[in-house]
């Protein structure tokens, strides 16, 4: 008994008062990304070296803009290493959840606008309860969501927690790219869970399929198969990405 | 016997030598190679290259002693006599080969695929049953290995588990409280990865690897990257080698701190499940301090790394290192003196040396067993000094022993990443790629095979190739840890409790998305 009680003075009080203080997050992090408008001419680089197929082709912008679409991209960084002109760069901002899938289109020159809040998640606003179901995800993305409910997070001070039935659920988030064999336990998931009900994609593959959008044995993410509510951006998103997504749900 | 290829496991072979035999004759020659110590590390089908459905057979083996491996193939076959009666780690190999190119071992006790399952069927035939409002037919029920008798009962769990983890499914077949057997059934996180890398490489193989097991990133990553640069025989400068390396004893500082942490969760224990989950997070931070990623994401690159590191931050990370080493030993100390949680984990979950072999486990489990499996050991990735350090084994195969190798290799690993940094932060090379490193990019030598063995934190991953007459991957096999694996955590639970299921679960903590692929 004594021994455990010097231990946990030694282990020390470690919750981050979030989100009045801000993560330090690694230098090296790549958070939302921000393009620059150049002359692209006739380069390409980027779009070659994109290993996602992350990078469109801007409407309505002199051709060969990109646009960077976050919920395919893997924040890997070779668009930036190809480009000879510096169009991309990766801020250190972690927040990049989005209530629309056009929220996650990053475009030169336009700067990202604060989204209204979808009024009917009002109801959720002092608990909410999440059921999580990985639908052919890594494990990545998962232990980036197990992670919140550390001593770092703490993610049941804010009323939300994950729960065991989707019965007891308000939402359902989900992760990966829904593999064909896990399509079915995905709907019945959902069609367990209470209305009124969210349903959040978290991470690249459960956004758009990701890196598996074009293999036959994946859906190509969430939507195909469920109304998506939320998007939180990224392979895997950084939890605290992943806990500003959750909260900007209660406000 | 020589009926097989033996080379030293870091050399490519051209294909063409691989010595082409029956299916009886390659039963008997592995037959033999298990007997006299070998261990297997892939068995499956090669389409042949020129004509379309004839499908043969390719074995790889290894011989951890000496450091070599073995390999033959067979003429294209439908069908050949079962090795798993005999040779029980081959079980999987031949399911896989039924389901993926339907050719038979016969006399194989339990035939049934490995990654298909109704489910897919099932959520299609319900689709169209809405759209045409007709009766669609179901496929039959998946067969599941079934005790008879007054009160035995059958307990099925999954896909969708309790906790926020991967799917998978688990038929417990009771007597009482009372485990007869366990059947696990995967295959829900099944993305198609093998069939994506066919034809490679292009610039998508490494990022798809790296998420084959996302908790395992940089091992598979590594696997990746040592199996091009065998191929093409480049050299990878010192200085990336050392940095491979520290991502790879970080992935496993990470995941043992969550897994002795999962265990003292599952045995009441909480305060080191507490203190552990966000120990477990300061290693990934420190990932995150070397290349941005917390999974070690992009660290690696063929022909070298991505990222270098300053003597400045060689400094940082090794005083962030020693800080989460203290912090993990002490918690983890604390959870291995309650007796509590000794008591709670001595004896269950229990595995004899003999079945571990037979059944060819590798990494932590099979080490907890006594069998000194590393490949760190065997098949090491360079000539980096690795002097300090013997594969960490125990003798009883329970819980206790797996979660006290993994205690033990914590110490080996934060010794090792202090060490590396210290050499990083003097070393005066300062080059991270190798020269010819864009040869891995493009095509690769033709007709060649190569395997890469890298002792990722679960045990050792394996990746084999083959190329085409143009250089491109005829086959690309991942053998994930966890595919050897599974099996273990079946036959552990015999005659234990159910409820000792999630503890002994944990203590393996094997990856679904891993053996699914
Ligand atoms: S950072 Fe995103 S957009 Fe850029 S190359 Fe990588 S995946 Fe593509």
């Amino acid at each position: 008994m004594l021994r455990i009680i010097k231990e946990r003075l030694q282990q020390k009080y470690r919750t981050l008062d979030y989100p009045r203080k801000k993560p330090a997050l690694s230098p090296r992090y790549h958070g939302r990304p921000i393009l620059t408008p150049v002359n692209c001419g006739a380069c390409r680089a980027c779009y070659a070296a994109c290993p996602a197929g992350a990078l469109l082709p801007t409407l309505g912008a002199e051709e060969g803009t990109p646009t960077l679409d976050m919920g395919r991209c893997t924040f890997c960084g070779a668009c930036r290493a190809a480009c000879p002109k510096g169009a991309f760069t990766f801020s250190d901002e972690h927040r990049m959840a989005s209530f629309t899938r056009e929220g996650l289109l990053v475009t030169p020159g336009v700067t990202p606008q604060v989204q209204p809040h979808p009024e009917n998640f009002r109801i959720f606003r002092r608990s909410l309860k999440l059921r999580q179901v990985s639908a052919g995800g890594c494990n990545a993305c998962e232990a980036d969501c197990n992670v919140l409910g550390t001593l770092v997070y703490d993610l049941g001070r804010f009323g939300i927690d994950f729960v065991a039935s989707p019965r007891h659920a308000d939402a359902i988030l989900v992760t990966g790219p829904v593999s064909a064999n896990m399509r079915l336990a995905l709907l019945d998931t959902w069609h367990a869970t209470p209305e009124p009900r969210i349903v959040i994609a978290v991470g690249a593959c459960a956004i758009s399929g990701g890196l598996f959008r074009e293999s036959p044995q994946c859906h190509g993410g969430t939507s195909s198969t469920l109304p998506v509510d939320m998007y939180i951006p990224g392979c895997p998103p950084n939890p605290w990405t992943i806990l500003d997504g959750l909260l900007s749900l209660k406000t | 016997m020589s009926t097989s290829l033996r080379f030293h496991y870091t050399t490519a072979v051209a294909f063409s030598a691989l010595p082409v035999v029956d299916g009886d004759t390659l039963g008997a020659c592995v037959r033999q190679l298990l007997d006299d110590g070998w261990r297997l590390l892939a068995l499956f089908g090669l389409p042949q290259s020129d004509k379309k459905r004839a499908v043969s057979l390719c074995c790889v083996l290894a011989h951890d002693a000496s450091s070599e491996l073995a390999a033959l193939r067979t003429e294209p076959l439908h069908n050949f006599i079962s090795l798993t009666p005999s040779c029980p780690q081959a079980h999987l190999f031949e399911r896989e080969l039924f389901e993926q190119w339907g050719i038979t071992p016969e006399g194989h006790p339990w035939l049934k695929p490995v990654r298909c399952i109704p489910d897919a069927a099932e959520a299609q035939a319900r689709e169209s049953a809405q759209e045409h409002a007709a009766v669609q037919t179901i496929p039959p029920p998946f067969r599941f290995y079934r005790v008879q008798g007054e009160e035995v009962h059958e307990v099925a769990v999954g896909p969708v588990h309790a906790g926020v983890i991967e799917p998978g499914h688990f038929r417990f077949q009771c007597y009482g409280e009372n485990v007869l057997h366990l059947e696990v059934a995967l295959g829900y996180q099944h993305r198609g990865i093998e069939a994506m890398l066919r034809n490679g490489p292009r610039a998508r193989c490494l990022p798809v690897l790296e998420c084959t097991a996302g908790d395992t990133s940089v091992g598979h990553a590594t696997a990746h990257c040592v199996l091009l640069e065998r191929l093409t025989g480049i050299v990878v400068p010192e200085r990336s080698q050392l940095l491979r390396r520290i991502g790879l004893e970080l992935e496993r500082l990470a995941n043992h701190t969550g897994d002795l942490g999962a265990i003292g969760g599952d045995t009441g224990f909480l305060p080191t499940s507490a203190w552990n989950g966000r120990i477990r997070g300061d290693f990934l931070n420190l990932t995150a301090a070397l290349c941005g990623n917390r999974f070690g994401r992009g660290l690696l690159t063929p022909g070298g790394a991505a990222y270098d590191l300053s003597s400045e931050e060689c400094a940082d990370i090794t005083s962030r290192l020693r800080a989460a080493g203290r912090d993990a030993r002490g918690a983890v100390d604390v959870m291995l003196h309650a007796p509590s949680v000794l008591e709670r984990c001595t004896g269950v979950g229990a595995l004899d040396a003999k079945t571990a072999r037979d059944l060819g486990l590798v990494g932590v489990a099979a080490r907890a067993c006594g069998l000194e499996r590393d490949a760190r050991r065997s098949a090491p990735l360079s000539c980096l000094p690795s002097e300090a350090w013997a594969p960490r084994c125990q003798q009883a195969g329970d819980v206790l022993a797996r979660a006290l190798v993994r205690s033990h290799e914590l110490d080996d690993s934060l010794r090792m990443v202090e060490e590396d940094l210290a050499t990083l932060a003097t070393m005066p090379d300062k080059a991270i790629l190798a020269p010819d490193a864009s040869k891995a990019k493009a095509n690769l030598p033709p007709n060649m095979l190569v395997v890469a063995q890298v002792e990722g934190w679960r045990g050792e991953i394996c990746h084999v190739a083959i190329t085409n007459d143009t250089g491109q991957f005829l086959a690309y096999k991942v053998i994930d840890p966890s595919f050897h694996n599974w099996p273990g955590l079946a036959v552990a639970l015999r005659g234990n409790q159910i409820s000792d299921f999630p503890l002994c679960n944990k203590s393996f903590n094997l990856s679904y998305c891993g053996h699914d692929l």
